[in-house]
């Protein structure tokens, strides 16, 4: 006797198929259009000078945007420096000791934080940096990022952490270790794949917020490496540009634009190598 | 010691105790797990726990290590003497005891992120030992006596996931011995490893306690009957009841003339 698949079920069958592969087209085709139109825009007004010259004034000819990339290394930079460590901190506190009232409203809070517009962010630290300092600063912009980064870590340290098998800290206990020292050598170190994935996707998502960074970092003309000054950053340029009337700063703008996402992209590419890779050992 | 502990004949060499339990309870929160438990373990002896599942078994070995209260909920009446100080007084730091009584669980636990020599050697680095020549020289020692150094002496940085079940779990033991306990508890070692690496593990057994003093829960009662030299039966009266010690004696007299009727039911497989 022969089992044959009834042609009501196949035909059910390739439809369904046919049906989701669509859905996954359409879903990516958005961004494959905008990679490819960034692509195509951006690419023309690619150039040496790009990359190493500070812009012209509005309108003039040439310039590149060494200033903006610089500067949005630097902030990002500050940024990450002081919210990772901060967050991990507070994830292991959460995953490793959060019982209680304080635990359970530190939990809160942090989500709650991860839901903030990023403009709010942005007024927080103009209201405390910029007014305490007199006058817009990359730092206050790092605070604003580092705000945003922040809520992404915590929670990805506390559930990385939750991930590690309690075998191994019952291991670690036994052998006479004490907590803390388990805590920091043995069982964070399991879980460091996935926390620092989650670190660079948190500062891949910060490295594009331009809101935030209106009235804190400001922009600049210059090149600065000074945190306590205004400095430049890639989305700020961008918005500068693409709002101004003349056609050689909009592909700039397309440039910077490319510029910024294959800063994103890599940052997300190397987070997915990391993160397969620590699966597979 | 109650009419159900017998031990050794004189014609044995006399031995020391390493641990004394007097009426040790234990819970987890309000339910009574263990209740009364009293007994002696000898000094270089291997002494074995037999009993059904949910007897109390695993529950009292951690009592002897502190590990029980390490659950939230969890606590622990009676005395534990090791030596001649009760370990659950307030002045004794469970951490310090800890590494005198260490324990290998049942399903090998090697640190995932470390290589074989950097999990024999955790517990050494993690409590201040720094020297690479100590280090070294203990690993290998530890390694030796887990019989695990011939397989890998040559594969030292290789990570510790990349040997098999039975070889993780000798591992673990070497891991355990790098310490230099006094006594090392095994909460069912062998029950998650095939007949081979169960042998093996087990001529390991005979082998330590030359110089440490083993406690091993065990659910195989040939495995009791082979390597241990003093058995303790745990059961409950009724479903709902904590475990108790129903019987404690040497080997040979637990499985050959057991005092209690309920011991010989469970030695001859009539239940449990």
């Amino acid at each position: 006797m022969v089992f044959r698949v009834p042609l009501k079920r196949k035909l059910t069958d390739t439809a369904a198929r046919g049906l989701i592969c669509i859905s996954a087209f359409v879903a990516i085709l958005p961004l494959v259009l905008i990679l490819a139109y960034l692509a195509v825009r951006g690419v023309p007004a690619l150039s040496w000078e790009f990359f190493t010259r500070n812009p012209m004034p509005l309108g003039s000819p040439g310039g590149g945007m060494l200033n903006a990339i610089v500067g949005t290394l630097i902030i990002v930079g500050l940024a990450s420096v002081m919210a990772v460590p901060l967050g991990v901190l507070t994830g292991v506190y959460l995953g490793e000791y959060g019982v209680g009232t304080f635990a359970r409203a530190v939990r809160f809070l942090s989500d709650s934080l991860a839901g903030i517009p990023s403009i709010a962010a942005g007024i927080f630290a103009y209201s405390f940096i910029v007014t305490a300092m007199g006058h817009f600063s990359a730092l206050a912009g790092s605070v604003a990022l580092a705000i945003l980064i922040l809520p992404v870590v915590i929670r990805t340290t506390e559930d990385a952490l939750r991930m590690v098998p309690g075998d191994i800290r019952e291991a670690a206990y036994a052998l006479g270790i004490t907590r803390w020292r388990s805590t920091l050598r043995i069982v964070l170190p399991a879980a460091r794949a996935p926390i620092v994935t989650g670190a660079l996707l948190g500062i891949a998502r910060a490295s594009g917020e331009t809101a935030p960074l209106l009235f804190t970092a400001f922009g600049t003309p210059f090149l600065t490496f000074d945190p306590s000054q205004p400095m430049s950053a890639l989305p700020l340029q961008i918005y500068v540009y693409a709002t101004s009337p003349y056609e050689v700063n909009w592909n700039l703008a397309w440039a910077a634009a490319l510029t910024l996402v294959t800063i994103v992209l890599v940052l997300n590419v190397v987070a997915r190598v990391i993160s397969a890779k620590s699966r597979s050992l | 010691m109650s009419l159900w502990h017998r031990e050794a004949g004189a014609a044995e060499r006399p031995a020391e105790a390493a641990m004394v339990a007097e009426n040790v309870s234990a819970w987890y929160g309000s339910r009574l797990a263990i209740k009364d438990v009293t007994l002696t373990i000898w000094k270089h002896r291997v002494t074995a726990f037999i009993g059904p599942s949910g007897c109390g078994k695993s529950t009292f070995l951690r009592t002897l290590n502190r590990m029980h209260e390490l659950l939230p909920g969890a606590r622990v009446e009676g005395r534990i003497l090791f030596g001649d100080q009760d370990i659950y007084d307030p002045d004794v730091d469970p951490v310090a005891l800890r590494r005198r009584v260490g324990m290998v669980f049942q399903r090998p636990n090697p640190f995932p992120t470390m290589s074989i020599f950097d999990n024999v050697a955790a517990g050494l680095r993690l409590t201040g030992i720094r020297n690479r020549a100590v280090l070294e020289e203990r690993v290998e020692n530890s390694l030796r006596q887990a019989a695990l150094w011939e397989e890998v002496k040559d594969s030292l940085r290789k990570p510790a996931t990349a040997l098999s079940g039975g070889q993780q779990q000798r591992l673990c033991i070497a891991r355990a011995l790098a310490v230099e306990p006094d006594v090392i508890l095994m909460d069912e070692p062998t029950s998650s490893l095939d007949p081979i690496s169960t042998q093996k593990i087990e001529d390991t057994i005979t082998e330590l306690k030359e110089r440490y003093t083993i406690v091993i829960v065990t659910h195989n009662l040939q495995q009791a009957a082979r390597i241990s030299d003093y058995t303790g039966l745990f059961l409950i009266r009724r479903q709902g009841d904590p475990g108790e010690l129903w019987e404690m004696a040497s080997t040979e007299q637990m499985f050959s003339m057991p005092a209690r009727p309920e011991t010989e039911s469970y030695i001859t497989g009539r239940f449990g």
